[in-house]
């Protein structure tokens, strides 16, 4: 309080020196503090000079070299031997280069194992299937893990963690084992069959096992969480202001989760499905494991064309166009949600 | 400044009437719009609003002012329907709406986070309310383009709120709780979020607006200043409970208990004994006060009864000169002197030890003051600025 009566110019005669005295003090100490500054500066912009153009770099490039290792040689491998030609030897497909007579490089494209793929009505109707097969099963999980995701987020913090937990605790149990205990459980004299007969609802077991039930039961299971995740953080991170303001301008509770709710928790729902969808399209255990002997997929297609037909080349082309009809969509999708994104901002 | 006396207990009709007297007469003979009646509300073992009964009237610009945690919110929720009272019951123009859900409310609420949906425009989220109830979309454009107008955001009307500033959002969130034409706006602190500067100006604004089309408002606030400047009727809440309701001018200079005496502006309290109980006349003895107190009127308290003396800062008196009376002076020195533009603020070490803060205005440009640091002056007051309270 006192200091508002002591400013320099006030027109009520304080006491003038002690600011004096108390300025030249500190403006001593400031002018220290700048001479020790910039010795220090010195040395530190030196370091941060090396920290600049090593460290940064090395930091931000560690996931890059990460990507190019395991992911983009990987693919660069399978892209060459989905053009070379199968051949029974080690390896088991053609050489993309060769060295011809007269001292020539000699690059051999094969394209006939992309066409072959089209020519086996096989390869598209696994993959037609695969996509089916995952885009029931995002529905699926998008249905069961909306629900869940909200109760969740709208839990009280404690309850909360416990739920987060239960979501995350199947990953402590190796995948393969979860699939495998809904064998037990699906099969003739598993778990439910038995349960069933025991109760005398019914006299012989259900066929469970190896139908397209147990496929979706085992996908739907199997990426829960994944769905489980995103939506819950979109939906933890929505004010509940925002429903009560809708509530408050009349809104039913019922038309609020449709028209506030729902448009905001959209960020969740596509990373969510994304990240079902993809692997699911992809996936061969499940379908090998739980599914019927007419499941068709184009993971276990292949599976059987590596390790059963041991065709490299045609594998590696499955896996090729595979990769390309999964991937332009998603690119093309976020690109124009991107954009839509971008004028909506816009405007 | 009306020379009333001033009372222990007054009735309400001798009064001043506040900065708008205009509307606050105009008010007075208007209808209740809400009743609150014995509300009390309970989280678990805490009550957070405390046998609550308030009258609000049509028109009116009523605040619900104090400290943070004493239940503003949680009142102004109820009456929202967000949350349900543990007892009582709360009226809307006559109705019982004590189990109404929000959305069968004739009210609609500003929010202090003002909650605009983030995925609608600025004119979407201004609809929202006028298309729940299904009105054809040319009224719904004429309402929208109309409470825009209303606060100068026209031009922002397809912008997304996050593109805004913080000044046009808490305008944008006025404008949607008010196109429905409630019966009661709700405002829970709808200037926190402001800077000083621009939450002064906004104070008025919001005034005007609610001139203009004339809704009940109920105003949030925890702030003093702000709701003497916007409120024709200010209730003061403390730990869930109502101390005073009355228009700021009675507050401040006819408060009820010390509460309300230093919640409602800066006041120089001191504790002493009623020694002489008359009815036109009572006499306090303080151990701060070298000298008794004088008021001329009688209080409803017995002789010997603890009271303390209120006496407002601006209302206290200093000189050289001794003044010529038995009674309402001390003196002191002068600790600090606050200077502050306008006005100056001394604080006063009386030789009780307590200390006095009297604040003088600066008139005169070039004048020296004659009244300095360390100085021994006197401190006195008229024995009709002096408010005592009982508790
Ligand atoms: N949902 C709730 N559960 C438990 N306690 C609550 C709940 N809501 C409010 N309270 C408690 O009730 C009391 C009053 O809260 P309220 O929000 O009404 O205060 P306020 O007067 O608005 O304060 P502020 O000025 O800080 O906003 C507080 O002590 C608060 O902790
Ligand atoms: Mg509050």
């Amino acid at each position: 309080m006192s200091g508002a009566g002591e400013g320099p110019g006030h027109g009520l005669g304080g006491r003038p020196t002690t600011g004096a005295r108390t300025r030249s003090i500190a403006e001593a100490a400031w002018a220290a503090a700048g001479r020790d500054g910039e010795r220090n500066g010195h040395g530190r912009t030196r370091l941060q000079w090396l920290m600049a153009r090593f460290g940064r770099g090395t930091v931000i490039g560690i996931p890059y070299i990460w990507l190019l290792l395991f992911f983009l040689l990987p693919f660069l491998i399978v892209l060459k031997i989905s053009f070379a030609e199968f051949r029974i030897g080690l390896p088991p497909y053609t050489p993309l280069l060769e060295w011809i007579e007269g001292g020539y490089l000699q690059i051999k494209l094969a394209f006939g194992n992309f066409l072959f793929l089209l020519d086996d009505p096989l390869y598209v109707v696994a993959y037609l299937n695969s996509l089916k097969v995952a885009l029931v099963s995002t529905l699926i999980a998008l249905l069961i893990g909306y629900p869940m995701a909200y109760a969740i987020a709208r839990a009280s913090p404690t309850w909360r963690a416990v739920y987060l937990l239960l979501v995350i605790l199947p990953f402590w149990t190796s995948f393969l084992i979860r699939v495998y205990a809904w064998i037990g459980i699906l099969k003739n004299n598993g778990l439910i069959n038995n349960a069933l007969i025991s109760l005398g609802l019914i006299d012989s077991p259900l066929p469970l096992l190896n139908t397209e039930v147990s496929l979706y039961i085992g996908i739907v299971y199997s990426y829960l969480p994944f769905m489980v995740l995103p939506l819950y953080a979109t939906l933890e991170k929505m004010d509940i202001a925002l429903i009560e303001a809708a509530a408050d301008l009349g809104c039913r509770p019922f038309k609020a989760f449709l028209t506030v709710t729902l448009p905001l928790s959209m960020p969740g729902i596509v990373a969510g499905s994304m990240l079902v969808f993809i692997p699911a399209v992809g996936e061969f255990v499940i379908p090998d494991l739980l599914g019927g002997a007419g499941t068709l997929m184009i993971g276990k297609v292949l599976w059987s064309e590596f390790f059963n037909n041991r065709d490299w080349p045609v594998a590696s082309a499955v896996a090729i166009a595979m990769l390309i009809f999964l991937v332009i969509p998603i690119v093309v999708f976020q690109y124009y949600q991107h954009k839509h994104a971008e004028r909506a901002e816009e405007s | 400044m009306t020379d009333t006396l001033v009372q222990g207990t007054h009735s309400a009709s001798s009064r001043p009437e506040g900065s708008r007297p205009g509307a606050v007469l105009r008010r007075a003979e208007a209808r209740p719009i809400i009743e609150i009646q014995d509300v009390v509300k309970t989280f678990g073992d805490f009550v957070a609003v405390d046998q609550v009964s308030l009258t609000i009237r049509e028109g009116e610009l009523f605040a619900l002012l104090g400290g943070s945690g004493c239940g503003k919110t949680t009142l102004l929720r109820m009456l929202a329907g967000f949350e349900r009272p543990t007892a009582g019951r709360i009226l809307i123009g006559g109705q019982d709406m004590t189990q109404v859900p929000p959305y069968d409310r004739p009210v609609n609420m500003m929010f202090q986070s003002y909650a605009l949906f983030p995925h609608m425009s600025v004119e979407a989220n201004v609809a929202f309310g006028l298309r729940q109830d299904s009105l054809p979309k040319a009224e719904i454009r004429d309402r929208v383009r109309q409470m825009l107008d209303l606060v100068q955001l026209g031009p922002f009307a397809k912008r997304k709120p996050h593109h805004l500033s913080g000044g046009q959002r808490q305008r944008v969130a006025l404008a949607r709780s008010l196109a429905k034409h409630p019966k009661v706006l709700l405002l829970d602190e709808p200037l926190a979020a402001l800077d000083k500067k621009l939450r002064e100006q906004t104070q008025l604004e919001l005034v005007g607006i609610q001139e203009r089309v004339g809704t009940t408002f109920v105003v949030v606030t925890h702030d003093q200043e702000e709701a003497m400047t916007m409120a024709d009727r200010v209730a003061i809440m403390d730990s869930g409970r109502i101390i005073q309701v009355d228009t700021p001018h009675a507050l401040y200079e006819y408060p009820n208990t010390r509460y309300v005496a230093e919640f409602f502006g800066t006041v120089n309290m001191f504790q002493g004994q009623l020694i002489e109980d008359e009815p036109d006349h009572i006499l306090i003895r303080s151990d701060a006060l070298a000298n008794p107190v004088y008021v001329g009127h009688g209080i409803s308290a017995r002789g010997g009864a603890t009271v303390w003396v209120a006496l407002r800062p601006e209302k206290l008196a200093i000189s050289r000169v001794q003044p010529d009376s038995p009674h309402n002076w001390d003196q002191g020195i002068v600790e600090d002197i606050v200077y502050l533009g306008g006005i100056s603020t001394y604080h006063i070490r009386l030789d009780s030890g307590a200390l006095a803060r009297v604040t003088t205005q600066n008139l005169e440009r070039m004048a020296e003051p004659d009244i300095t640091w360390d100085d021994r002056v006197f401190v006195s007051w008229r024995h009709d600025n002096t408010v005592v309270v009982t508790g």
